[in-house]
């Protein structure tokens, strides 16, 4: 009972054309509601070939310092789980190829009904969830329900999933595997291409799923050498930080915008030469 | 609230997956979730191996102090003219709180594992305290994380860490007080999950931490039982605890749950009222269910599911959550939980120390107002045991800059 979703089509399409994925992660509400939307849709034409969209929660606990800081952004600028899914429909409204999926943690959902998220996620475009701190062990939480209302649920897949627990991190993964290169917090540790083809070779004995690589990917030439490895690479602390750097006085200015898209490129131009 | 059919027993669970009815659970990152199967079996092994209950008894025994006395408050007993108060004097352990109980419990289990490393978080430091403690027993390095709030609230307690050889880490991402500690500690866990024990100060967080540090306290509500069985023949008709975390609490009520004549009281911090919003830490009174640090149970948040601050004089009540089955006590109708104010829990604090010469804990001082509010409503047969969790010292500067002593 997989989903099929945006997600398989831009997977296969991309597998058609013979390069990886890059997906980009950025924080909804992240620094204003306005500016985040401008950012939200200006990714796709700057390269971006998946979308996460972060939902803002109080205690993320699995994020380092450049997430947690967008996150505060975002709810000290009143970003709230109804307004990240208003955001998710006006972009819907001028694409509907691009994946969203949106990733956070349980409790914003749960608090919102379970049921309630899933019909207003679905109608509004959203492909798939990552939700953190929902282990296999909880898939009755969230992850079924979600399979039912045809949105995937996409595991994250750790240096400690052995291969003794990849099959159970598998069982109800649909769209794609998103490795977690490093063990830690986002945006910290980079993980060494070797260590993630050899784990990316021993996930695909358990499933022909499109793999995606994420933490500590900041550069161009970082994305370039796990792209050759990989279906796919995720961004996402490097981009929330390009927010930051353009702000002025916690405030957004002419740049916010392009300081993301213009790492976006060179990101997706290390992706694109990867298996040239 | 939901309809929960009466077990035939309330001492029965979790359940294999952690569930107290539809609380607890295991809602932790991926990464973590092979160590926390881990620590199950381990913990289960442990359980059952009599050298490691023998080896953990002797500690409590020569190294804690155990058993704790139970003491007969006749003064402030006769102040108050009605029941008859019993104060289990935790207080009295080294450290001075019931925290060395668990931290006892953990280490030995660490050792077990082979971990080398122990981070634990703290909130007033009591638990800081006995965990950098234990760690000096055992020569073990130990790194705790504290909100900046609390350490500037609790410099004493910083220092005493630090004289035991532990690395106090100052938080100050999110708000700087506890919650944000048990995230920071929980970031540090997810990046040297290979070598490091997370002693965990409550019993909350992920299966099996709610059962296991439960299991480690119970030794206060199993001496009670006994004790007062010897000096009054009989169960006591109320047992009463103050609740952050809820640790000593169901140390002290497990043991009675199945005992149908014994009312079981939690007390929560009603800081400044419960019609305050964010201004107290009343999570069962004031908060509903959601998900955080690794368990369902009940939390302070706003509509959104963004979680609360809280606030209470003792900073080691203001945590937004709750152990899970003190939720499911709850639910279930076999325990009550009550608020008590900043101002309630002061008052006790001050009358306790006059009439009785022991200081507690502002974290105990709110279940002595309970017990303060509840002996003159029950006649002088009725007898109510009220567990004192910890000793005031480290609060004499708090108090002191409320009542206007210059420290």
């Amino acid at each position: 009972m997989r989903p099929v979703t945006r997600i398989d089509a831009r997977l296969a399409k991309l597998k058609a054309e013979g390069r990886a994925a890059l997906v980009t992660f950025v924080t909804a509400g992240d620094p204003n509601y306005d500016t985040s939307l401008e950012i939200l849709k200006a990714l796709p034409g700057a390269g971006a070939d998946i979308i996460e969209f972060g939902m803002p929660f109080s205690d993320p606990m699995a994020e380092g310092p450049p997430i947690q800081a967008a996150t505060l952004r975002a709810l000290g600028n009143g970003q709230t789980m109804a307004k990240t899914l208003e955001m998710v429909r006006a972009f819907r409204a001028g694409d509907n190829e691009t994946p969203i999926v949106l990733m956070g943690y349980y409790n914003p959902i749960y608090i919102y009904g379970v049921e309630r998220f899933l019909t207003d996620a679905k109608t509004a475009g959203v492909d798939g969830l990552i939700v953190v701190d929902l282990p296999p062990e909880e898939d009755e939480e969230l992850c079924v329900p979600a399979l039912a209302h045809g949105v995937s649920f996409i595991r994250l897949a750790t240096p400690t999933s052995d291969d003794k627990r990849l099959p159970a991190l598998i069982r109800n993964t649909s769209g794609f595997i998103y490795y977690v290169s490093v063990l830690g917090v986002t945006g910290v540790k980079s993980a060494a291409a070797t260590d993630v083809a050899e784990a990316v070779e021993r996930i695909h004995r358990h499933s022909d799923l499109p793999v995606m690589v994420g933490f500590g990917v900041k550069t161009g030439d970082q994305a370039k050498a796990i792209a050759a490895k990989a279906e796919g690479v995720v961004v996402g602390s490097a981009l929330v930080n390009a927010v930051r750097d353009s702000l002025e006085d916690g405030k957004p200015t002419g740049r916010t915008v392009s300081a993301v898209t213009d790492l976006v490129r060179e990101l997706a131009a290390g992706v694109r030469a990867a298996r040239a | 609230m939901n309809d929960i059919a009466k077990p035939n027993s309330y001492r029965t669970g979790p359940d294999e997956r952690g569930h107290f009815g539809i609380f607890g659970g295991r809602y932790v990152a991926e990464t973590l979730m092979p160590l926390i199967l881990e620590l199950d079996a381990a913990y289960t092994a442990a359980k059952a191996d009599p050298a490691f209950q023998a080896e953990l008894a002797a500690l409590g025994a020569t190294y804690t102090g155990r058993p704790s006395p139970l003491y007969l408050a006749e003064r402030l007993t006769a102040h108050l003219g009605g029941a008859k108060i019993y104060l289990k004097r935790e207080e009295l352990n080294h450290t001075g709180s019931h925290k060395v109980n668990n931290c006892l419990g953990q280490i030995l289990l660490a050792k077990r594992m082979g971990k080398t490393r122990i981070i634990a978080e703290t909130g007033a430091g009591q638990h800081g305290v006995a965990s950098a403690t234990v760690c000096a027993r055992f020569g073990y390095p130990c790194e705790v994380y504290m909100g900046k709030l609390d350490t500037e609230r609790q410099k004493p307690n910083v220092f005493r860490m630090n004289l035991l050889g532990a690395k106090v880490h100052p938080v100050t991402a999110g708000n700087g007080t506890l919650k944000d500690a048990m995230n920071e500690a929980l970031r540090d866990w997810v990046t040297n999950v290979e070598n490091t024990y997370y002693m965990i100060g409550t019993a909350a967080g992920p299966h099996p931490y709610p059962a296991m540090v439960r299991d480690f306290q119970s030794v206060i509500g199993i001496e009670t039982r006994e004790q007062i069985l010897a000096v009054e023949g009989r169960l006591p008709d109320v047992v009463v605890a103050a609740v952050g975390g809820g640790s000593n609490a169901i140390g002290i009520f497990h043991p009675f749950l199945d005992d149908p004549s014994v009312e079981i009281v939690g007390v929560e911090a009603g800081g400044h009222g419960l019609d305050v919003y964010n201004g107290h830490a009343a999570s069962l009174n004031g908060g509903r269910p959601g998900v955080l640090h690794g368990n369902r149970t009940y939390l302070l948040q706003d509509d959104d599911g963004q979680i609360l601050e809280g606030h209470s004089i003792s900073a080691g009540l203001d945590y937004p959550g709750i152990g899970p089955e003190h939720s499911w006590l709850k639910e279930s109708g076999r325990a009550r939980y009550v608020p008590a104010t900043d101002t309630d829990a002061l008052e006790a604090f001050k009358l306790l120390t006059q009439i009785e010469g022991i200081i507690p804990a502002l974290e105990s001082a709110h279940a002595i107002a309970e017990a303060i509010r509840l002996a003159p409503t029950r006649g002088k047969d009725e007898i109510i045991v009220v567990n004192l969790s910890g000793r005031g010292d480290k609060d004499v500067f708090t108090v002191g800059k409320i009542l206007g002593f210059d420290l």
